[in-house]
């Protein structure tokens, strides 16, 4: 595991589209889960001998379900607008990673089994037939991409590209060619909790310790409750945070605010994940399996409000999709999700973003900062895709840019943006994002990293910045692995609610 | 995959991990090591010790945070923190040190 060969791409402030190199990324693919990985999650353990039928059958079944997977496969025109958005297009010059031609690896073999040209004369509309050498393909650059959805933003026809990755997976899932990192990290969240496998002892043994540092830094009692009955928020965060440098940091921020603010909180040692892969492998019951915790461990301790930590696509699926998956929110329909509705406070969001959590606060003059502890950081602000794209915060159109952005001017003096196009809708994907965060991808991630670079490199040269914020696990943890490739300190990413634990005011300090 | 260690094959998977932990001992960490182009100094066994002793109670590796203050206690406070692990371990003291204890793979958003 010594650290892949590859050239790494230079930094520059005025970047070309980059010239093609045809086939310059095939050899990237993810190792595939084996048996064991598999079945554990319903999938068959290895692929099956009538695959080719198999997969028809199933994106049969998944255009039935979703209309709007067929929309997209007719509606593209090829006009090539998003030909250059792609992160992974501009760190590589793949073609194939053009979003248009990614897409196309499985909307060609779409239109050969669903349409009527394409079955008659394939030739004619560029339909092709599912062989091995494009289930192939489909396994190498559907894992090239982060289901980041930049590409969308720019589509005339609004295709959510995203989605025919996920298809692309669900099919390949589907047949036993599954991913070895999201389908183990499933398997692990579905039987322990999380997606690190962090059993209950373990979680508390690191939450005590952390009682402990907080102690020793404030001299006050700042507690990390876990499975407490009746306290009113449930914090719903990823267990990342337990873990990893620098998630911990905020989750010590989430702490702190709830110290001040004097509310009752707890995690959930059968609930301590927020993360959802489900998402990311565009499978709608493994997504239900997953969130479905929450509703259980929401329902036994009897919680009032569910706040979520600072997880992208996780936010994603609780904004978007919890209320009909678990009846956090309305819209969930069965007795369990109408008991949970009439046990939440819906005088609060449900779920609340922790983010609005803090904003709010701190609008309520509830929490007190020394901005000042934070003069040693010059910070800016990496928007997270799934909350950027796919998300919202607040009661006004944007509060998903506006609220991460106000804490950290409401915690800190030193703020700048980077440059226009890399930033709000338009963001660029930490490159690690939609399950390619693992190591044998490295090089792909490294690659996909650069146009983030380039916008970063823009404010460290122009005005100094020296720590970039989000609020996001994998954009976290994928930073902290790319940043010393392009010559950055890995220290410099961290979390709002890091920057909110340095400065908030606890007791009388 | 497998390695050879003294006359005897031991089963890793794809990434090199050993696939039954049960089967590590020290010549077994050190082909590990050096594979991964580590060179074991005592400092390094300390922290390999911690993440066992960790695992054996546990069933998972420490945080980084608990492995941190662990180091610093055994070693002295300026080397308990993350960057110290990252000089030990170039490749990230997580998935490193694990691999060369003989642990799985931590997996996550890490």
């Amino acid at each position: 595991m010594a650290a892949p060969e590859f050239a790494v791409p230079e930094l520059k402030e005025f970047r070309a589209i980059p010239a093609l190199q045809p086939g310059v990324m095939a050899h990237s693919k993810p190792n595939v889960a084996n048996e064991k990985i598999n079945e554990a999650i319903g999938f068959p353990g290895e692929l099956v001998e009538n695959w080719q039928e198999k997969a028809i059958d199933k994106m049969g079944d998944l255009l039935s379900k979703y209309r709007s997977l067929k929309v997209y496969l007719d509606s593209c025109v090829h006009c090539g607008a998003c030909t250059d958005k792609c992160h992974y297009f501009l760190g590589t010059g793949d073609p194939k990673n053009m979003p248009v031609a990614r897409q196309d690896l499985l909307r060609n073999v779409y239109r050969r089994y669903f349409t009527p040209a394409g079955k008659l004369f394939p030739k004619l509309v560029g339909a092709t037939d599912l062989t091995r050498e494009v289930l192939d393909d489909w396994y190498k650059y559907f894992y090239q991409c982060s289901e980041c959805r930049r590409c969308s933003v720019f589509c005339p026809y609004g295709i959510d590209t995203a989605e025919i990755t996920m298809a692309g997976r669900a099919i390949m899932d589907s047949v036993g060619l599954g991913q070895k990192y999201a389908n183990e990290i499933l398997g692990k969240v579905i039987r322990i909790g999380n997606n690190l496998g962090l059993p209950g002892p373990a979680l508390e043994d690191t939450l005590q310790g952390l009682e402990e540092d907080v102690k020793e830094e404030t001299g006050l009692d700042v507690r990390f409750p876990v499975d407490v009955k009746g306290a009113e928020v449930l914090l719903i965060t990823p267990s990342a945070d337990f873990f990893a440098e620098p998630h911990i940091d905020s989750l010590i921020g989430y702490a702190k605010v709830f110290h001040a603010a004097g509310i009752s909180w707890t995690l959930s040692s059968k609930a301590s994940e927020a993360g959802n892969f489900g998402l990311f492998n565009g499978s709608y019951e493994m997504m239900r399996k997953v969130a479905l915790r929450i509703r259980e461990a929401a329902l036994e301790l009897g919680s009032k409000r569910i706040v979520v930590g600072e997880c992208g696509h996780a936010w994603r699926v609780a904004y978007s999709y919890w209320n009909t998956l678990t009846g956090v929110g309305a819209g969930g329909d069965d007795p369990f999700a109408r008991q949970l509705q009439s046990q939440l406070d819906l005088r609060y969001k449900q779920p609340m973003h922790i983010c609005e959590f803090t904003w709010d606060l701190i609008q309520r003059d509830a929490l007190k900062f020394d901005k000042d502890a934070n003069d040693h950081r010059i910070v800016t602000f990496h928007d997270s895709c799934n909350v950027a794209r796919a998300s919202r915060m607040g009661d006004t159109p944007g509060g998903q840019f506006e609220i991460p952005r106000n804490i950290i001017r409401a915690v800190a003096n030193k703020y700048f943006e980077m440059p226009h196009g890399s930033t709000h809708e338009q963001t660029f994907c930490c490159g690690g994002g939609g399950g390619v965060l693992t190591d044998e991808l490295t090089e792909i991630r490294v690659k996909g990293a650069l146009p983030r670079m380039d916008a970063l490199n823009h404010v460290v040269q122009a005005n100094g910045v020296n720590f970039m914020a989000t609020i996001c696990a994998i954009c976290k943890a994928q930073f902290t692995k790319v940043l010393p490739y392009y010559k950055f300190n890995r220290g410099m990413v961290g979390g709002v609610h890091q920057l909110v634990s340095t400065a908030i005011r606890l007791g009388d300090k | 995959m497998a390695i050879e260690v003294n006359g005897k094959t031991y089963e890793t998977d794809e990434e090199g991990y050993l696939t039954d932990i049960s089967e590590w001992n020290e010549d077994v960490a050190k082909l590990l090591a050096e594979q991964e182009n580590v060179n074991m100094s005592e400092q390094h066994w300390e922290v390999i010790n911690f993440l066992r002793e960790y695992y054996n109670e546990f069933q998972i590796a420490p945080a980084v945070r608990v492995l941190t203050k662990a180091i610093g206690k055994k070693l002295g406070p300026e080397k308990g923190n993350s960057q110290y692990l990252y000089e030990l371990f170039p490749y990230g003291p997580g998935k490193q040190a694990c691999k060369i204890a003989g642990l799985p793979k931590p997996t996550g958003c890490i």
